[in-house]
Order: structure tokens, then sequence, then C-alpha cells
């Protein structure tokens, strides 16, 4: 199965740590990522840039409106993704928990819609 | 008829466990049971049980669930959504050992981790445990949590999609991972027990049905997991308390205190049993707090009569429990244990303690607790003012006419 990994994390706390610290996270990741291509189950992954760069877009009555960042005031932002190939929810929630954000942040595990007959149900 | 409803409920759950893992769904393995279960009803009338029933129904469950498989084939290509992926559940093929389906292991162990999966709310792992593995028709657990039977098929519905798209696997937990699932597991279990034994509101105290369910509950994880000592600590605890179901409402449907209940009336055989999960759990040498509860329980078990209660025993017990609970209800109940022990102004002054904290101040036994032991030290105006309080906090009418009885009694004896 096929299973996004939807990365939230507090951008403000994110941005004080230390150059050192982010350093660290980074180098868990590139590992996390390594380690997961080199068993076939990495299927895509990226860092978002900041909330502040955000746009909505929506169309009403035909009619385009596009507009700075999303609406919702809230606590945690999405930070980043993975897309990843797993055997299980156990197995796609054990790869989520190695996520260092899931330590500070939230990461929200969700199957992807793969089959016709699932898209109906 | 009264036979096939007890076969039914004591086959249920294993013969649902291997249907699902044949099928990959919930929901055929239980129209496939059904339709078996109707087949025994009108077969067994005339033709007399069979001499293992439980087999009998498994291989007519399994020929009807074959036959749905097929007539879902042929009528288009949905086995995919049919059945799990092949990595985590063995194809389904076409079985030539057909004769060893009564051979089938046990899959109720996968089938309870699955329906406790953290990954479902609490009140979805309790609707699914007792639909699935414990037989319960959607009306009776819709009953039973007094809650609309359309809200409960829909929360079975919910939990059975999320299952199957969310790819929760049917398989028992890897060995890091076990020990947190099964605390999930006893925990549904107990709640089963708990909202059977003490209903949160409502006219019954106590719901047997629910109680009787988890104790069967409690038996297959025990039969199942017989070296896991919280598992047999768990099945102890709920066999002692049920023990003194009978004594523990009167004729007027009032709550009975333990130390009022007429212990004639403790259903002996439960108790020796509870007594000696207990004495066997803890030999096993891995304290946790079903054991230590269900220790306590064992202690006022054993007693003949309320003044003979080891009271000393009971408060290490619960200072144990402190240990590795922390638990401002377990704290509460030593305070009630050290009051029997050591008197009541002891007893008090850790209730008030506890009460400085502040964690229980809406929790009605609390004040009910500090009632009962402000009404033996004869401080006779805040005993009343305590259980006005408690009496405001409680919604079960059972309890609430506990409390009115306590109030009603103007010059309050000094039992102890």
């Amino acid at each position: 199965m096929k299973y996004m990994l939807l990365i939230y994390h507090d951008e403000p706390s994110w941005d004080a740590i230390t150059e050192a610290e982010r350093q660290q996270v980074y180098l868990e990741f590139r590992k996390l990522r390594a380690e997961l291509s080199e068993r076939g189950q990495f299927i895509t992954g990226s860092q978002l840039q900041p909330i502040s760069t955000a746009t909505s877009v929506r169309v009403r009555d035909g009619k385009e409106l596009v507009t700075d960042g999303p609406f919702a005031e809230t606590h945690e932002q999405l930070g980043g993704y993975f897309l990843i190939e797993a055997a299980n929810l156990d197995e796609a929630t054990a790869i989520a928990a190695r996520i260092p954000s899931a330590r500070t942040g939230t990461v929200e595990v969700r199957p992807l819609v793969e089959t016709a007959a699932e898209a109906t149900a | 008829m009264a036979y096939i409803e007890q076969v039914f409920r004591e086959e249920y759950g294993r013969i649902i466990a291997t249907l699902i893992r044949v099928s990959g769904s919930f929901d055929l393995a239980e129209e496939a049971l059904q339709e078996a279960f109707v087949v025994a009803v009108s077969k067994w009338e005339l033709e007399g049980s069979p001499d293992n029933p439980g087999a009998w129904l498994t291989t007519v469950a399994h020929r009807k669930l074959l036959d749905a498989l097929r007539r879902d084939r042929t009528r288009t290509d949905k086995q995919a959504e049919l059945t799990y992926e092949s990595s985590r559940l063995q194809p389904y093929v076409e079985p030539e050992l057909f004769e060893d389906v009564v051979e089938y292991s046990d899959d109720r162990l996968r089938l309870i981790f699955t329906c406790c999966h953290p990954s479902l709310t609490r009140e979805a792992q309790v609707a699914l445990t007792l639909r699935t593995l414990g037989g319960l028709t959607t009306t009776e657990i819709a009953h039973a949590f007094l809650v609309p039977e359309a809200t409960l098929a829909q929360r079975l519905v919910r939990a059975k999609q999320k299952i199957r798209l969310a790819g929760i696997p049917y398989e028992i937990p890897s060995l890091d991972r076990i020990a947190d699932r099964l605390l999930a597991v006893r925990a549904v279990i107990y709640l089963i027990f708990n909202e059977g034994y003490t209903a949160s509101a409502g006219q019954s105290l106590i719901r047997n049905d629910l109680c009787a369910e988890a104790i069967r509950l409690g038996r297959v994880l025990c039969e199942l997991l017989p070296d896991e000592p919280e598992n047999l600590g768990l099945l102890a605890l709920m066999l002692l308390q049920d023990s003194r179901r009978e004594a523990r409402v009167n004729e007027q449907g009032e709550l009975v205190t333990l130390e009022e209940q007429d212990r004639s009336l403790w259903n002996a055989a439960e108790i020796e049993e509870g007594v000696n999960l207990v004495q066997k759990a803890l030999r096993l040498r891995r304290v946790g707090s079903y054991q230590l509860q269900a220790a306590i329980a064992a202690v006022h078990a054993e007693a003949r009569a309320a003044d003979q209660t080891d009271w000393r025993q009971i408060v290490a017990l619960y200072e144990e429990l402190m240990r590795i609970t922390s638990s401002p209800i377990v704290a509460l109940n030593h305070a009630a244990a050290v009051a029997m022990a050591d008197g009541c102004e002891k007893g008090l002054a850790l209730i008030d303690a506890i009460g400085a904290g502040g964690a229980l101040q809406n929790y009605y036994l609390f004040h009910a607790s500090r009632a009962d032991l402000l009404r033996r030290l004869h401080r006779h105006d805040e005993a009343v003012a305590a259980y006005e309080t408690a009496l405001s906090l409680t919604t079960n009418h059972v309890e609430q006419k506990y409390i009115r009885r306590r109030l009603a009694q103007r010059a309050p004896p000094n039992v102890l």
C-alpha cells in the first residue's frame, strides 16, 4: 500500500533552533530517506517552503480566487511530506515515528486511494 | 434454540476470526457465518445437532464464504476490494485442503489485536470487539451502551472501513509492540466489564450481560496468552468483583457497601477461581496494576466478615499500586484503607491532602468517601455537606439512592 506521511510542525520553534541542531535533523531525514530507498519503500518526499509562501486557490461560481496563505490559524503547519510504500498501517506508523518532526510535531499517516473500487467506496 | 444460541456465543469469535483471515473482509465473514447459523437452526432442529457443532459451523460458514467469493469474482474483478493485499494477508486460494478447515489455527488473537488497534477510537474498539469477538448484535451493544442503534451501526461501519482502507494489519503485533497493544486490549475488556458493573447512567447499576461477556473475553485472552501475568490479573479482578454482584445491590435496588454486604451471597466459585488466578499471576513475578487490584479484591474476598479484613495488607497493596500508577483514585482508595487500618483521622488527613491537589473535586466518590469518614468521626454537618456535594455529581440512580439513604440517617450509627 501507498501511504502519504504529512509532516506538521510548529514553524516558530523550528526557526528558533540552532543551525547545528537543524543540520542534525536534516542528517536524520537523509538517513531515513536513504534507508527507505534501499528497501524500495521511498517514492517521493520533500520539505516545503514556510507557510508564509503559501497561496490558496478557490473557484466559486466559475470565478478564480487567489489569496495569501491558508486561512485557518492552526498551531502546526504542513512542513513536508513523504510518500512511501508499506505493507500495512503498522509498518507505515513505524516509519512515521522515525521522522524527526514526530518528536516535536505530528505526522499524519494517510493511505492513498489506489483502486477504482476504493475510490467509490 | 437455546442450545444454538449457546453454541453461537461460544463459537462465534473463533469462527469469524478464521473467516476474516481467509476472506480478508469483516463483512463477508459476518454474512457467511450468519448464513451458516440460519442453516444450523433448520437442520439441527430436524436432524439433531452434530457432535462437534463448532467444526460443523466452521465448515458450513467456510463453504458459504467460498460461494460468496466465487460469485463476487465472476461478477467483477473486485478481488482487490475484498482481500487484504497479499503482503498483509495470505491471498485467498481455492482450498484443496477444504476438509482441513476444521483444523484451522485459532485466529482470535489476530482478531483481538485488530479490533483494539490504536488507530481506532476506544469506542470503536469496544463496539468492534463485542460485535466480532463476542458475537453480540448491533442492537444488543447499542442497548448496553445506551446509544441509538443507528449511531452504533455507523460506528461499526466506519471502523471496518478504516481497517480495510487504512491497511490495519490482521496479525499479531511484533514483539516490540505487543506489550503496548496488550494494554489496549485489556483496557477494552475492562471497560466492557465496568460498563456492565457500574452503568454510568440509568436505572440498573449492573448490566450482567456485559460483565459475563467481559469475563468470557478475559478467559479467551488468558487461554491465548497464559504467560502474561496481567492477563491473569485482569481475569481475576473481574471474577472477584463479579463474585459480589448479588450482594452489591439490595432488594430495593440500593447500593450496599462492601462492609455491609451479606457475604453469604458472594459467589464462592468465582472467588476461588479469582484467588487462584491471582496467586498464579503473582508467581510469574512481573507485577502490574490488574494483579494488584485483583490481590486487593482477593483480600476482601477471603475475609469472612468485614471486621476480619486484613486492612494492613490492603494498605500495603495500595502502596505498591501507587508506585506504579500514580492515579488520584488509587490514592483515594489507599486513604480509605488507611482509615480502616489506622483510624478515620489518618484516613481523612490523606483524603484532604488529595483534595488539596484538586484532581478529584468533581468525582462523586471522593466526596462520598470523605463524607463517610466525617460521619464516622461524628462531624455530622460536614458529613452532610460532603454527601450533598457527592449527590450533585452522580447521575446513577443507584448511587444517588445510596447517598440519600446516608443523608437520611439523622443519627448515623458508628459502624466500626
